[in-house]
């Protein structure tokens, strides 16, 4: 371990950090006696970076050579940037050091493509296995599959992986051709196929047998690019609403295009990353997950695209004043879930709560409820005094959206007009 | 104005109930032996603590609330605030005096308030979790200064058992000079009667630490620097994340 390591973890981190994911929910083992590592079921984060972003893993590649061209990406063989391969031996002893101080939560392991995908894919077990069977490690492991890798290859690292994800990284594949010419849908979604499938088998296993070795235990996640392609927000969604019903996925992540290889004329030229668009999509996500929304309902042929201005959940509300205003003390959980400023927390709150009596406005503002947004789509005990119906959807559009704040100049004062550093 | 004065324990708390309920007398206030008396004080009483008397009180509450409901009230007692413990003994009484747990009544403010108490010291174990960070010093230790809001550590501890079961730790806390430490079997808690340096500062000097530990804190420090993405600074969202408070015993945020 020395200054060529550190070296290559600064490459190799460089590489690996426009992957989102980051998570290091979904299982929770205890740790056992005389080793290292458990991983608890909502995960930890131990680092933010000046980003503002999680650092939960070591997110890592284990190289950033790749045979791979694709033109949203950083590593792609023809950018001339610095490449790095870590040994399976200093991987390994990085993320246990690591581990032990309490840094990371475990490890995310990410590789370009080396030689095919399956040598590949090869190097990236030994590093998993190496942790679980030689230093028996026990903690949260994320393993990345390489699109093209084989079968029986995923049906290996999923018995050593607590996660496994393969991106998706264009939402369709007429514009993934046009970009990554050498990927296509099919090897990316064989993989994905063959993780869900173990799951299922895992889940049927378990009912016959006393003991079954785990198999992704985290499930599968998967990553879309957004804003690198003209996709509109309803395909990327339904894409997603597919994917949590069929594949047995647990979390698709969406990241918003940040122009990395600025001289590619088939990529839109952007001033600043999508990062609004990019919101709007996990509300929009959080909703067919948590909230009982349907992808049709949040988006559909005359509304394809996600308001920027609001929120996708008051903004079905506003579409739906017909369902409005919802008696608090009546209303089933399915409805409350609905109104925009009462969230998944506050909703069962209040099903509790209003066991012990009837609940007035401040008792569910206590609670925790939005009353900013829930005002107009909410009746307690208390009349009614401004809900969607008598102020109109467009009132409560213009009062509920958020500009962003300008800074005043005040009058008189010389302004020194400073070139923009981003130009130079 | 009823004032009882109880010895500052737990048990002495739950005797304070016992004995308010068998004297008819509840009090308004509740104050430490020797602290000084409010001025209109009209009757004060002195509690002896009993541990039978607090094994029956607390044999009744446990018979209402479930177990995160418990988990609650012990998260509230470690919070150490000044009425945490009148928030508890009225809690306390309303639950005994209920014929139904009012645990989930929470159009009530004084379970409201309990709860945020509650919750923002789940909060801080829940940064000393995330926030700790190990040292491994000379003898090979892994030692983690903390300087929690709360007293927090009693509840972090499963965590290091449970993470780290095949490596010498030691977590201690700076302010309030008290810690815990595994020896590979179990873990004990400990004091230390004099100033040890770099122990209570929490900061190790080179000749403590182990000879790669100032490596791998490098390592920390530059992987940290590599994984930023510049477009998108955002340092306001990373201070509300991580509170500026742990900053001084964490390691990327040092040299």
């Amino acid at each position: 371990m020395n200054e060529k390591v550190l070296e290559k973890l600064k490459i190799l981190a460089e590489s690996a950090k426009y992957d989102v994911s980051c998570a290091s929910s979904g299982t929770t083992r205890k740790g056992k006696d005389g080793a290292l590592g458990s991983t608890s079921g909502w995960g930890i984060c131990h680092s933010f970076t000046e980003d503002g972003r999680c650092v939960s893993l070591l997110k890592i590649m284990l190289s950033n050579y790749c045979i791979y061209d694709c033109a949203y990406c950083v590593n792609r063989r023809s950018n001339d940037i610095r490449r790095a391969t870590l040994s399976v031996a200093e991987l390994v002893n990085l993320t246990i050091e690591f581990y032990r101080r309490n840094y990371i939560e475990g490890l995310f392991l990410s590789s370009g493509v080396l030689n095919n995908p399956d040598y590949t894919m090869e190097r990236m077990m030994q590093v998993v296995k190496d942790l679980r069977e030689v230093h028996r490690y026990n903690g949260y492991i994320h393993l990345k599959v390489i699109p093209g890798a084989s079968q029986h290859l995923i049906d290996e690292a999923g018995l050593y992986a607590d996660r496994m994800s393969v991106n998706i990284e264009i939402p369709t594949e007429t514009n993934l051709k046009f970009l990554a010419p050498e990927k296509d849908h099919t090897s990316i979604f064989n993989p994905m196929k063959a993780i869900g499938q173990g799951i299922v088998r895992y889940r049927e296993e378990k009912h016959k047998y006393r003991y079954v070795p785990r198999f992704v235990p985290a499930g599968q996640s998967t990553q879309m690019i957004v804003g690198a392609t003209p996709e509109s927000d309803r395909q990327i969604l339904n894409l997603s609403s597919d994917l949590y019903n069929k594949s047995a996925m647990r979390r698709v992540y969406y990241s918003g295009y940040i122009p990395v290889n600025e001289y590619d004329k088939r990529l839109p030229a952007l001033k600043q990353a999508p990062l609004v668009r990019e919101n709007r999509l996990y509300q929009a996500d959080w909703l067919m997950r948590f909230y009982q929304f349907n992808v049709n309902e949040i988006v559909d042929e005359k509304y394809p695209d996600l308001d920027l201005t609001i929120d996708p959940k008051l903004s079905w509300a506003l579409r739906h004043p017909e369902c409005f205003p919802v008696d608090i003390n009546t209303a089933d959980y399915a409805m409350l879930l609905r109104v925009p400023g009462i969230g998944v927390r506050s909703a069962k709150l209040i099903v509790m709560a209003r066991r012990h009596g009837s609940l007035t406005a401040a008792a569910i503002k206590k609670i925790g409820v939005v009353m900013k947004k829930a005002q107009y789509f909410i009746t307690c005990r208390e009349l009614p005094v401004f809900t969607v119906h008598e102020v109109s959807p467009d009132y409560i559009r213009t009062v509920l959206t958020v500009y962003p704040v300008k800074q005043k100049v005040p009058d008189g004062q010389l302004s020194l007009p400073f070139v923009d550093d981003s130009v130079l | 104005m009823n004032v009882s004065l109880y010895d500052k324990t737990f048990d002495g708390l739950l005797t304070a109930i016992f004995d308010a309920y068998s004297l008819k007398c509840f009090p308004d206030v509740l104050l430490g032996e020797g602290e000084p008396l409010p001025l209109f004080t009209q009757h004060s009483f002195t509690v002896v603590t009993s541990s039978k008397k607090a094994d029956r009180v607390w044999k009744a509450l446990e018979k209402k609330w479930s177990d995160p409901g418990c988990r609650m009230v012990r998260a509230v007692w470690l919070s150490g605030i000044e009425n945490a413990d009148m928030l508890l003994f009225r809690y306390m009484c309303k639950t005994l005096d209920r014929q139904e747990s009012i645990e989930t009544d929470f159009a009530d403010p004084l379970v409201t308030d309990l709860i945020k108490l509650a919750g923002s010291v789940s909060r801080e174990a829940e940064y000393v979790r995330q926030f700790v960070r190990f040292r491994k010093t000379r003898d090979g230790y892994y030692y983690a200064p903390v300087a929690p809001k709360y007293n927090v550590l009693p509840l972090t501890v499963a965590y290091f058992r449970s993470r780290f079961g095949d490596q010498l730790w030691v977590v201690f806390d700076t302010l309030r000079r008290y810690g815990y430490h595994y020896d590979l079997k179990e873990v004990a808690m400990f004091t230390f009667e004099e100033e040890i340096p770099g122990v209570f500062s929490g900061i190790l000097q080179p000749e403590q630490m182990d000879n790669e530990e100032e490596m791998y804190q490098d390592f920390w420090r530059s992987y940290l620097k590599s994984l930023t993405i510049k477009a998108r600074l955002n340092p306001k969202l990373q201070r509300q994340h991580m509170p500026v408070r742990f900053w001084k015993h964490l390691t990327e945020k040092q040299g």
